[in-house]
């Protein structure tokens, strides 16, 4: 634990924890820094859903490896991150939507995939009581489930302090230089030479790796939250619908939690976002007509977190081409909670061993610079 | 269902009412929302009403004051909607809003937040349970509903408030079983130094504080000075009040309502929301917004009058409503910038005055510590049910600031958006990491700032109805 860092973790989201967790676990010696604190971003203010279903085909092999790590997750980080497996579905609320569907359900089968599956409506009224009797059939992954962002958050912390990770929060990346086989990366707090560098830094990361020479193009994404007063049990897995703005499911407090990436506004300069009320109703909408009792329900709070997307909406996960001892693993564009324990092992994977087995060809960061190059 | 004015006024008290008054003079179009059935704020509540009955004639020369301004606001024109609850507010500026059921949007080329103040919190042990309530509450009940408590109540507590209130309750004919007087003997002897100031300067300030006390005398009202460490103690609801005299010594007596009061505070929720710059008030104890000599904010367009921009009480607050009023007009185009000056002159001299007591008041009625920092055992948020002690603990992981301990706690979380626990968990941890509470700031003001139901927010979406 005192011995120098030989590998500095950017960013002290749960993606940078994971991989500072798995690095330290095959024997690095790993220092996060953190600009804030942990979880202050993406990571504290994410639905915390966990999904294998509606993935991009690209995404599906590590999701369903992570999926089995959500199921023995107590046991990988040695704490609760408040994980419960009582599915998710994607609603059809008509005909046309049902052959959506269908279509999808063919085309995962024909991959050879069989976590999903078709439900029509007296097995998904069977499964969500609660549900408008409007809606026709649902897509369904049964494995799926939720966590609780703050448990997880907890959970990683401690894991990675104990298996030796410094963490250092309120430390901000300055600049990056190159010093003989080493990286200086100049903090708020001191100078810091390591090796090797993971970049997980989130909406910020098209920052940090341009430190690095590499110019990947990040966007941003504001997806907003309802969190409403507590409420008797009403339903237990988490929905979706096609064709609309939702994800709706209830915490472990009785709370009903709403999103489904209706966008507000974010300045990652002041890293400040703002909810956007005329989009929100959006998503109330949807909510009340999937789930006409819940039109009373107060409202305590919303919000908008702060995360990167990129132009193909995947995640980047990868050695940089670039600038050795480089690794990226940014980028999930709204979709990167599920993916945090096997991103984690595939970054220990490429920074230990070189490489990785798991299929992450999709994911490359070569991928966006090179239509920024063609381009 | 989106509506335009020139000058949206969330708030009918002192401040709101008199900017609209002199608004509508200058020819705005001016909307007035405030949540309350009716106007006069929270010192005029229901002014209109009680002001021509015999019960509230008892309430005092103060209270009757009010029924001149809300007359003066009724007749000035302004567009007037009671009941309403704003539930956001944005820059452009731009307010959302509910009124009996009804889901709106009004864009405004400026707006005033004339939302006054809320009592500071007063956590110690037993604070939740059924029977301990605010001053401030009590005292709604008797202006709202002519409501006396029908048992002999226990009023605890530091500042005007509790004196006033006191009065007001032997008048129409309640009975008090004791006072227990908070105000540190510290702040005692720091006020009594600013007292002959205050004496000749506002004299009457003063001459009303010295008569209430009078008439608790003369009513033989027992009271204790120097009080600290008060706890309730009962099962479903209180049955006894424990607290430390001057000497050090418990005293335990038999209680079925205890009234506390600390003092009030701004209400900062809609300019936190909106990002407005904010700057710590040391004499009051509590962040302000930071505003220009024309109540202006941070954020252009936007004002904030009355206590919202510092407590100051009522005449002050009519006052700076007429300041920002004519400072808006001048925005607007209805007067240039030498007339507004001139026009505000006699209202500022009038101003100064009003606040000439308030140094004397700050000094004396600042809250004791263990209201700020309340003892390991009591719950610092009543919503989520944190203790103290759990806040604390979130001490050992670096040095969380508010909104960590926020996220990792829940207080906060419930539905009253941390208006209860803000000041308790920042002053918390500022004493457990040894910083000041300004640089810990307060949570983060996540909308809506008012109830506002799924059914109501789902209204808002207006492209669905063709759908």
């Amino acid at each position: 634990m005192n011995a120098p860092p030989d590998t500095l973790v950017i960013g002290g989201g749960l993606h940078g924890l994971s991989a500072a967790l798995n690095l330290a676990r095959a024997g690095r010696h790993v220092t996060l820094v953190e600009r804030s604190w942990l979880g202050r971003h993406a990571s504290g203010a994410t639905a915390a859903g966990v999904r294998t279903l509606n993935r991009d085909p690209a995404e599906i092999p590590i999701s369903l490896e992570s999926m089995e790590m959500w199921r023995r997750i107590e046991r990988i980080v040695g704490g609760d991150c408040g994980f419960h497996a009582d599915g998710q579905l994607n609603v059809a609320e008509r005909q046309g939507d049902v052959a959506k569907l269908e279509r999808r359900l063919a085309a995962m089968r024909r991959a050879g995939y069989t976590h999903e599956e078709l439900i029509g409506r007296d097995e998904l009224l069977r499964l969500v009581p609660a549900l408008s009797p409007h809606c026709a059939a649902a897509l369904v992954a049964r494995n799926d489930g939720a966590a609780d962002p703050h448990k997880t958050l907890t959970a990683f912390r401690r894991a990675a302090e104990a298996a030796g990770v410094a963490i250092l929060e309120g430390t901000s990346v300055r600049a990056v230089e190159r010093k003989g086989e080493n990286w200086v990366v100049r903090t708020s707090a001191r100078d810091i030479a390591v090796p090797v560098i993971v970049n997980a830094a989130g909406a910020w990361a098209g920052r940090v790796a341009a430190m690095v020479g590499d110019d990947i193009p990040l966007g941003v994404k504001a997806s907003m939250m309802i969190v409403t007063e507590r409420i008797a049990p009403l339903l237990k897995p988490v929905v979706s619908v096609v064709g609309r703005p939702l994800s709706f499911k209830q915490s472990g407090q009785g709370t009903l939690v709403i999103g489904g990436g209706l966008q507000g506004s974010a300045d990652i300069d002041t890293q400040r976002s703002t909810v956007n009320f005329r989009e929100l109703a959006k998503g109330a909408r949807a909510a009340h007509d999937l789930f006409p009792a819940i039109g009373p329900v107060r409202i305590v709070r919303t919000w908008a977190g702060i995360e990167a997307k990129t132009d193909d909406l995947l995640p980047v996960i990868g050695a940089s081409p670039n600038a050795p001892g480089v690794f990226h693993a940014f980028g999930y564009s709204g979709h990167g909670f599920q993916l945090v324990p096997v991103v984690g092992a595939i970054v220990a994977d490429l920074v230990v061993r070189g490489g990785t087995n798991r299929n992450i060809a999709g994911l490359a960061p070569e991928r966006l610079m090179n239509r920024q190059e063609a381009a | 269902m989106s509506r335009n004015v020139d000058l949206l006024i969330i708030g009918a008290g002192p401040a709101g009412m008199s900017a609209a008054v002199t608004a509508r003079r200058h020819g705005l179009d001016v909307l007035v929302v405030d949540e309350q059935p009716a106007p006069g704020g929270q010192i005029w509540r229901n002014v209109e009403t009680m002001a021509a009955t015999a019960r509230g004639r008892l309430l005092g020369a103060a209270y009757a004051e009010g029924a001149g301004a809300v007359t003066r606001f009724r007749a000035s024109g302004a567009a007037y909607e009671p009941g309403t609850q704003v539930w956001q507010v944005e820059p452009g500026p731009r307010a959302y809003m509910t009124r009996q059921g009804a889901t709106s949007l009004v864009e405004a080329r400026c707006l005033l937040l004339a939302t006054g103040a809320q009592e500071r919190p007063v956590p110690f042990e037993g604070w939740t349970l059924p029977g301990v309530l605010t001053v401030g509450a009590a005292q709604i009940l008797l202006k709202s509903s002519g409501q006396i408590p029908d048992v002999p109540v226990w009023i605890a507590g530091n500042g005007p408030l509790p004196l006033l209130y006191a009065t007001q309750l032997l008048k129409v004919g309640g009975r008090i079983a004791g006072f227990l007087d908070t105000t540190p003997p510290d702040r005692r002897r720091a006020a009594s130094r600013m007292f002959p100031g205050a004496v000749l300067g506002a004299p009457g300030d003063i001459a009303k504080g010295l008569v209430w006390m009078a008439t608790l005398r003369r009513a033989g009202v027992k009271i204790v000075r120097g009080v600290t460490d008060i706890e309730a103690i009962g099962g479903q609801a209180i049955e006894r009040i424990r607290y430390r005299i001057a000497s050090g010594d418990d005293v335990t007596v038999p209680a079925q309502t205890l009234l506390v009061h600390e003092g009030i505070v701004p209400t900062i929720h809609p300019t936190l929301a909106l990002g407005c710059a904010h700057r710590w008030d040391a004499a009051q104890i509590c962040f302000a917004p930071q505003l220009d000599e024309w109540g202006e904010t941070s954020q252009q367009d936007i004002f904030v009058a009355g206590d919202g921009a510092g407590i100051g009480g009522a005449t002050a607050a009519g006052l700076r409503g007429e300041i920002v009023a004519i400072r808006i007009a001048a925005r607007l185009g209805r007067l240039s910038e030498g007339q507004a000056a001139a026009s505000a002159r006699p209202a500022r001299g009038k101003l100064r005055r009003a606040l000439i007591s308030r140094p004397f008041l700050d000094a004396l009625c600042g809250p004791r510590h263990a209201v700020l920092v309340p003892n390991d055992r009591t719950l610092a948020c009543r919503c989520e049910e944190v203790t103290v002690s759990e806040i604390r603990a979130q001490v050992a992981y670096g040095r969380p600031g508010p909104n960590q301990v926020k996220a990792f706690t829940r207080a906060g979380m419930g539905p009253c958006q941390g208006r209860q626990c803000a000041y308790t968990v920042a002053s918390i941890l500022a004493e457990a990491e040894g910083r000041a509470v300004p640089d810990l700031g307060l949570y983060r003001a996540r909308p809506p700032f008012k109830p506002l139901t799924i059914g109501e927010l789902a209204a808002l979406d207006e492209t669905s109805e063709a759908a």
